[in-house]
């Protein structure tokens, strides 16, 4: 069982790393990939997150997280885009 | 035994393909190869340890015929379905969007997408 929650929090470590790249990236489309990085890990991490606490709402929450955040992307790459 | 070896072995591998993602986007010089580094390795990642949920779930079911691991597995294969198609197709556009507004590859010098398209 320890295995998996160190690997929930190697993925929580390696969201902070990203979010260095959040703050200081250049441009805005840095930060929409670092964003994008932050949203998959969520989900890998939520997914893990179903086994250690044993609910299989997780799992659901980590199907609709990734959904909304796909969203999310798109339509911030629209706006970066000019096409709004 | 051989499953709780295999378990431990997606495991590390997904936690290292996602370390791998983090320190492309940390360390690559522009847009483009962050991109690239970030989509790849980090599906690829999560698709592992999403494997080792699944490896899990596969294992409990066998040793306990409880339904709801069987819900576990199914469950995660179809958070794994989602998660590819929405990385990759989010990807794209993040890359479309960064070329419309102007940001180009930077350290290289060669850009044929511009020169065709005007």
């Amino acid at each position: 069982m320890t295995i998996w929650i160190f690997s929930v929090l190697v993925m929580v470590a390696l969201m902070l790393l990203a979010m260095i790249r959040l703050f200081k990236g250049p441009t805005s489309a840095d930060r929409v990939v670092a964003l994008d990085a932050i949203n998959t890990l969520v989900v890998a991490a939520m997914i893990v997150l179903g086994v250690v606490f044993k609910q299989i709402i997780f799992i659901d929450v980590a199907i609709i997280y990734a959904l909304l955040s796909f969203v999310g992307t798109l339509y911030i790459s629209k706006y970066l885009g000019g096409e709004l | 035994m051989i499953l709780n070896v295999l378990i431990w072995a997606a495991l590390l591998i997904g936690l290292f393909f996602n370390a791998l993602g983090v320190i492309g986007i940390l360390r690559f010089p522009d847009v483009y190869t962050r991109l690239h580094a970030d989509t790849k390795a980090t599906t690829f990642g999560s698709i592992f340890t999403s494997l080792a949920v699944m490896l899990y779930g596969v294992s409990q079911f066998f040793s306990t015929t409880d339904g709801q691991y069987a819900a576990l597995v199914f469950h995660t294969i179809i958070a794994v379905i989602v998660l590819a198609v929405t990385n990759a197709t989010g990807a794209h556009a993040i890359a479309r969007a960064a070329h419309k507004r102007g940001h180009g590859p930077n350290p290289s010098v060669v850009d044929r997408l511009k020169e065709t398209s005007k």
